[in-house]
């Protein structure tokens, strides 16, 4: 079992997993960021008043919300060569991937926060001569994010994990690393068992985090 | 964009090209003699063994019934699974609470990817050497096991959480009430936290059945050939990767809708009569 457990293959190749742990920061940095901004543009034009724009985001979600993230990245990352733009390469196409498909996601956070702050608050920004975007920008997505972090820092522990799956398409995240090694060293048990207690222990710590948080914004 | 691309469904619908229904494929871009080279004539309309030269559209059939059969045996596993840990987590028993808390928390915080290798890679390793020897050169299908175990153990730490939601959301003077009849702990659950409770957590427990289905899709990591692996395969043999791809996202998206509507039938059909907030949220 682990008696023969070997340390120092682990230590050996520190650096080699580092990389793949900046390329995982890396992802899920950008898809964070990327796909709150495209999320609250979703989540406002789901609220729009215009049918079509709600239409549109309303289906934009639905398609990716019922398809699996792997099936995402393989859309991106064969066709984007094929439409003409290899220069993004496989690292951009599967940023892009990921932003747009976090941003379904985000779009539904949001839209419940949005929906989470009363009706008399849009009314007293119209009231007090705030344009629409005004009264989005000072009065509504304030309290509304404000309402919401936690819940989208769960989400993004789960993005944190997601990003694993980048190794179908061979991209050098931590996992894909700690892969690499595991079948060049022939040391599979080791080598994964180590990135569970990266995973593990990164995420617990996190988890704990968002939960003491949720308990501070908690009314 | 200059997009130079020969859109090609015939390699997915299985017909002689002369029949070709869709009215997007512009004339000449059609693979001329790959699919009509028996024949072709209108009698062979359906006739996918002699008119259909190639052998995608069965992969994609054999791939949606693998995504389909992983899926469902996954979740036999978490919804009992899920069940039980989700009890557990109420129970009044400390150490049992603490073994449940601590699983949900070990198979929440490790990516389901890694977890799939621990299991096809690791596990066997870790097992008394006559069961590591059954699991690594007799177990038939070893792929399409480790992955509906591996799946189902996953999602139950997510279940549990529904189930606990669930039963936590019940008021605690029903379980005081129960007690003060005489039931013992056991009745109090079976006959008046658990009813409701299913019934309250049937939405989040149908968006937890399409998180499977769609989870399986990272079977194809060890070798599982489910729909996505298909869609992969054929368009590294065809390169018609917006074709397979679109195909592919409808499936998904049409199983999607289907348990979706018929969940939304099962919900209305259980609902306690009387009570309005029941299934709400």
């Amino acid at each position: 079992m682990f008696a023969n457990f070997d340390y120092q293959v682990i230590l050996d190749n520190v650096g080699i997993l580092w990389d793949g742990m900046l390329i995982t920061f890396l992802l899920t940095g950008v898809a964070l960021v990327g796909g709150i901004i495209f999320g609250t543009v979703l989540a406002l034009m789901r609220l729009s008043r215009f049918k079509v724009l709600s239409f549109a985001a309303g289906r934009y979600v639905d398609a990716f919300r019922s398809t699996p993230l792997i099936l995402v990245i393989f859309w991106f990352y064969f066709a984007m060569p094929i439409i003409g733009l290899q220069a993004i390469g496989g690292l951009g196409s599967v940023l892009i991937a990921f932003t747009l498909f976090e941003a379904a996601y985000y779009c539904e956070i949001i839209r419940a926060g949005i929906q989470s702050v009363t009706r008399a608050q849009i009314h007293a920004g119209q009231a007090l001569g705030l344009t629409y975007f005004q009264t989005m920008q000072y009065v509504i997505l304030p309290q509304a994010f404000r309402n919401m972090v936690p819940v989208l820092l769960t989400q993004a522990i789960v993005l944190f994990q997601d990003t694993s799956l980048v190794y179908v398409v061979g991209l050098k995240d931590f996992l894909t690393a700690a892969d690499l090694v595991a079948v060049r060293d022939n040391r599979v048990v080791e080598l994964y068992a180590a990135a569970a207690v990266v995973y593990f222990v990164l995420c617990f710590a996190s988890s704990l985090w968002v939960r003491r948080l949720r308990r501070q914004y908690a009314i | 964009m200059a997009m130079k691309y020969n859109w090609d469904w015939s390699i997915i619908l299985c017909r002689s090209p002369e029949e070709e229904p869709t009215a997007a494929v512009e004339p000449g871009t059609l693979a001329p003699d790959a699919t009509s080279a028996v024949g072709g004539g209108a009698g062979q309309f359906f006739d996918t063994g002699a008119s259909c030269a190639q052998p995608y559209f069965d992969w994609i059939v054999s791939g949606v019934s693998w995504t389909i059969i992983v899926a469902c045996a996954a979740w036999v596993i978490t919804f009992s699974l899920g069940s039980i840990i989700g009890i557990a987590r109420t129970v009044d028993q400390p150490v049992v609470r603490a073994v449940a808390t601590a699983y949900v928390e070990f198979f929440r915080n490790i990516p389901l990817l890694l977890q799939m290798f621990l299991w096809f890679f690791v596990v066997p390793e870790l097992l008394p050497e006559d069961a590591g020897r059954w699991v690594k050169r007799e177990l038939p299908l070893p792929e399409y096991w480790t992955a509906i175990v591996c799946l189902g153990m996953y999602h139950a730490s997510r279940t549990a959480e529904q189930v606990r939601a669930g039963i936590e959301s019940i008021p605690r003077g029903q379980t005081q009430a129960g007690l003060a009849m005489g039931l013992t702990q056991f009745q109090v659950y079976r006959h008046v936290l658990l009813p409701v409770s299913y019934r309250i957590i049937i939405p989040p427990l149908t968006s937890d059945f399409m998180g499977i289905f769609k989870n399986s899709s990272v079977a194809l990591t060890i070798g599982v050939m489910e729909l996505t692996a298909q869609s992969r395969q054929i368009a590294e043999y065809t390169f018609n990767i917006f074709e397979i791809f679109t195909v592919a996202t409808l499936i998904y998206m049409v199983v999607t809708l289907i348990v979706v509507t018929v969940m939304r039938f099962v919900e209305a059909k259980v609902r306690i009569p009387g009570t309005i907030a029941m299934g709400a949220d």
